[in-house]
């Protein structure tokens, strides 16, 4: 965790630096707003896990001497098949299609997408294909 | 339905009566951790959350992107011929240049490194049980596959697909210079496969962050999926932009505004800077993932450990920052972009992309090399990115990017660039990690003769090119005059594409006979060091039944060769020893 935190930290003062000299030499907006945004999306994740990283106890993962029995019993609840993907990936490509093709492509692609999203939402639930 | 994942169990050398003549899966054989009740066929194929198979299918939908845009591009090549080849219509060329771009970089060497190998490979590296995510990693691969018949539909529509470069400038690709619903498929291509890009990203870092096993360390995870780790964030930083330049350009083309176009008080530049603060990273999304796998396969056939894994590490971490600090090195000509900012840190990328390769020539020196197949790709890596590399560094220099700047100079130096990773690491990768995913062997023979003609032909391909462009040749021509004095070498080059194209043959029939006639690989055909190779091939629902210590880079390695494993054991009542400490056992085997 500390490792991982202090490369988004890291990434976030790189960014961070080079953004602002950019700015301050090139006085272009478009380049240092992104540069800025990168250095926020490092700065953000980094700095929570960072605090976690001295908040926490040491993970099995992250102990050098651990032993794989320090992890047993259950990792987590994995899907095991599910449709949903599918019929979810389906209706994004017709609803952006609709843009392309016209509003009668719409009704297509919002029905699987809410479909989609009705049936991801239900299935996680019970726990089980629906 | 879900299934409730029991974490693995150790397996010591002491448990099997030492190492010696037992192999893991010796232990195995009779388990029936392989059986798993599920929907087979296509079935399967539409409903699986598994990793290994949301992988195989990203890889074969992106092999299949591969061919057909190695298909265009000979006839690009056929094209270019001599002066007076009339193949296909000026127009047509257009939309085959374009197609062959957006294809091989949007849709295959992208996808085909973090959709397939990654997110086949990084789970069992990590010692995972699966992405972090699955329904939502299947639903990456099928926005991706979306996103594929989206961009090839383009074909069959009318006004035909885009024609206005993999790049889309503004105001070339605006509703007046480029209408038609080709030129919008293209967009909403991008759209379905940036969100997949984003989603896989999101997977691996999750992935990679908090379902490794115990023991594997940040600093012990093999640089492949550190090097997707990295990829991942670099994702995260880049495809969101292009994500929102793709619905400005929308909007220019559709919705009446004017971002970038002059006339209504809009800006083509902020196109550039948008699609390059995207672009140039995307180059690094492109190549780090197949730096990581040359990294991986190094070691196996050299049998050391690799020399600098931190220096690795570290190095990607300095390339992916850098590679979004040079964006608008793509937009030296424009005359608006600070040339020593972005001239400087483009050079500065030399050095850490210089650390990798001699820690590259490090890990074979002295080591004990066998030449099999995805070796000879990783040094055909080696030698085809440095050119690569290389003419990337003159390119970094203003004055020469003014003279060779939309030349064959520069096609030749991106072909070499992504020649060498996608294509060379790529099938190393591919070579290499193939055993695993189909638990048979690819025939030796033949990929050998798939490394030597696709190596004979890329040189004979490219170098002319780099002359070209030096004499003139702009690129994204569909015919020169025959005074030019440049039919000689396109006659050499397109005979080089021609020996490219034909060298895929022996892949595909290599394919064709492992599936005819399988040659069982076993879990460990190589001798591998990753925690792969410890599961069996194909490894069972969910990866791992058994793991064994994790103590370094190499945990496989460690536990076939305890005489030689990289750190000792060292009990958990001995934590004030180092366990990096006994340094002594660092060798290769006699």
């Amino acid at each position: 965790m500390k490792v991982v935190s202090l490369f988004l930290v890291g990434m976030a003062i790189f960014f961070g630096i080079i953004g602002v000299t950019y700015w301050f030499t090139s006085y272009e907006d478009a380049g240092f707003l992104m540069l800025i945004g990168a250095a926020l999306l490092g700065l953000l994740p980094g700095s929570y896990y960072l605090w976690w990283a001295y908040h926490m106890k040491l993970q099995p993962e992250e102990d050098p001497d651990a032993a794989i029995e320090d992890n047993a019993g259950t990792v987590d609840s994995f899907p095991g098949s599910s449709i949903w993907p599918f019929i979810l990936g389906m209706g994004a490509m017709f609803t952006l299609l609709t843009f392309v093709f016209g509003l009668w492509l719409a009704p297509i692609g919002g029905a699987l997408m809410l479909s989609a999203l009705i049936g991801v939402t239900v299935e996680s639930r019970r726990g089980g294909a629906v | 339905m879900t299934t409730t994942i029991e974490r693995p169990e150790v397996i010591t050398p002491e448990e099997l009566g030492g190492p010696d003549g037992h192999h893991p899966d010796a232990h195995r054989g009779d388990a029936d951790h392989g059986h798993h009740e599920g929907p087979s066929g296509i079935v399967n194929w539409l409903t699986s959350t598994d990793h290994k198979v949301i992988g195989k299918s990203y890889m074969i939908t992106s092999l299949v992107t591969f061919f057909l845009a190695g298909i265009m591009a000979v006839v690009i090549r056929a094209q270019l011929l001599d002066p007076h080849t009339s193949l296909v219509s000026y127009q047509t060329y257009n939309e085959l240049f374009t197609m062959h771009g957006s294809l091989m970089l949007y849709l295959f060497a992208g996808p085909f490194a973090f959709g397939g190998l990654a997110n086949y490979i990084v789970p069992l590296q990590v010692g995972a049980p699966d992405m972090a995510f699955p329904r939502l990693n299947a639903l990456s691969y099928w926005l991706y596959l979306g996103g594929v018949i989206t961009m090839l539909s383009g074909f069959l529509v009318a006004g035909g697909a885009a024609s206005f470069g993999w790049v889309a400038y503004a105001p070339l690709s605006n509703a007046t210079n480029s209408p038609g619903a080709g030129s919008d498929l293209w967009l909403m291509a991008l759209a379905l496969t940036g969100f997949s890009a984003i989603f896989t990203g999101v997977n691996l870092v999750a992935t990679i962050l908090y379902l490794r096993a115990p023991g594997m360390t940040m600093f012990r995870v093999p640089v492949f999926s550190w090097n997707m780790l990295v990829t991942a964030i670099l994702i995260l930083i880049a495809f969101p932009v292009l994500f929102a330049a793709v619905v400005l350009l929308f909007c220019d083309r559709h919705f009446g505004t004017h971002i970038f176009s002059v006339q209504g008080g809009g800006s083509p530049i902020l196109w550039q800077h948008l699609f390059w603060f995207f672009g140039h990273p995307e180059v690094y999304i492109l190549a780090l993932p197949y730096f990581g796998m040359v990294t991986d396969i190094l070691p196996v056939f050299s049998r050391k450990p690799v020399f600098g894994y931190k220096g690795m590490v570290f190095a990607t971490m300095s390339i992916a920052a850098l590679s979004t600090g040079v964006w608008a090195h793509h937009m030296f000509t424009t005359g608006v972009v600070l040339l020593p900012f972005f001239s400087l840190l483009s050079y500065l990328i030399a050095v850490p992309t210089g650390i990798k390769f001699f820690n590259w020539i490090g890990t074979m020196w002295g080591g004990q090399l066998s030449f099999q197949t995805p070796m000879m790709f990783s040094i055909g890596f080696l030698l085809i990115f440095l050119v690569g590399g290389v003419t990337g560094v003159l390119l970094a220099s203003p004055p020469v990017d003014f003279m060779t700047h939309d030349t064959y100079f520069v096609v030749a130096h991106f072909h070499n660039v992504l020649i060498g990773t996608a294509v060379f690491a790529g099938f190393a990768g591919f070579y290499f990690w193939y055993p695993k995913m189909f638990g048979r062997m690819l025939r030796e023979g033949l990929g050998k003769l798939h490394f030597w003609f696709l190596f004979v032909g890329f040189w004979v391909a490219f170098m002319p090119q780099y002359l070209l462009g030096l004499h003139g040749m702009p690129r994204r021509v569909a015919s020169y005059a025959p005074d030019t004095g440049w039919t000689t070498l396109n006659v050499i080059s397109t005979l080089g594409s021609y020996i490219i194209a034909f060298s895929f043959l022996f892949f595909l029939v290599n394919l064709v006979v492992s599936w005819r006639k399988p040659v069982p690989a076993g879990p460990n055909p190589w001798d591998g060091h990753g925690l792969e190779w410890f599961t069996s091939s194909p490894p069972p629902h969910h990866n791992y039944t058994h793991l064994p210590p994790i103590r370094s880079e190499r945990p496989t390695w460690d536990y076939n060769h305890p005489e030689h494993r990289t750190v000792v054991h060292k009990p958990k009542d001995k934590k004030s020893t180092s366990p990096q400490g006994d340094k002594q056992a660092v060798g290769a085997p006699s």
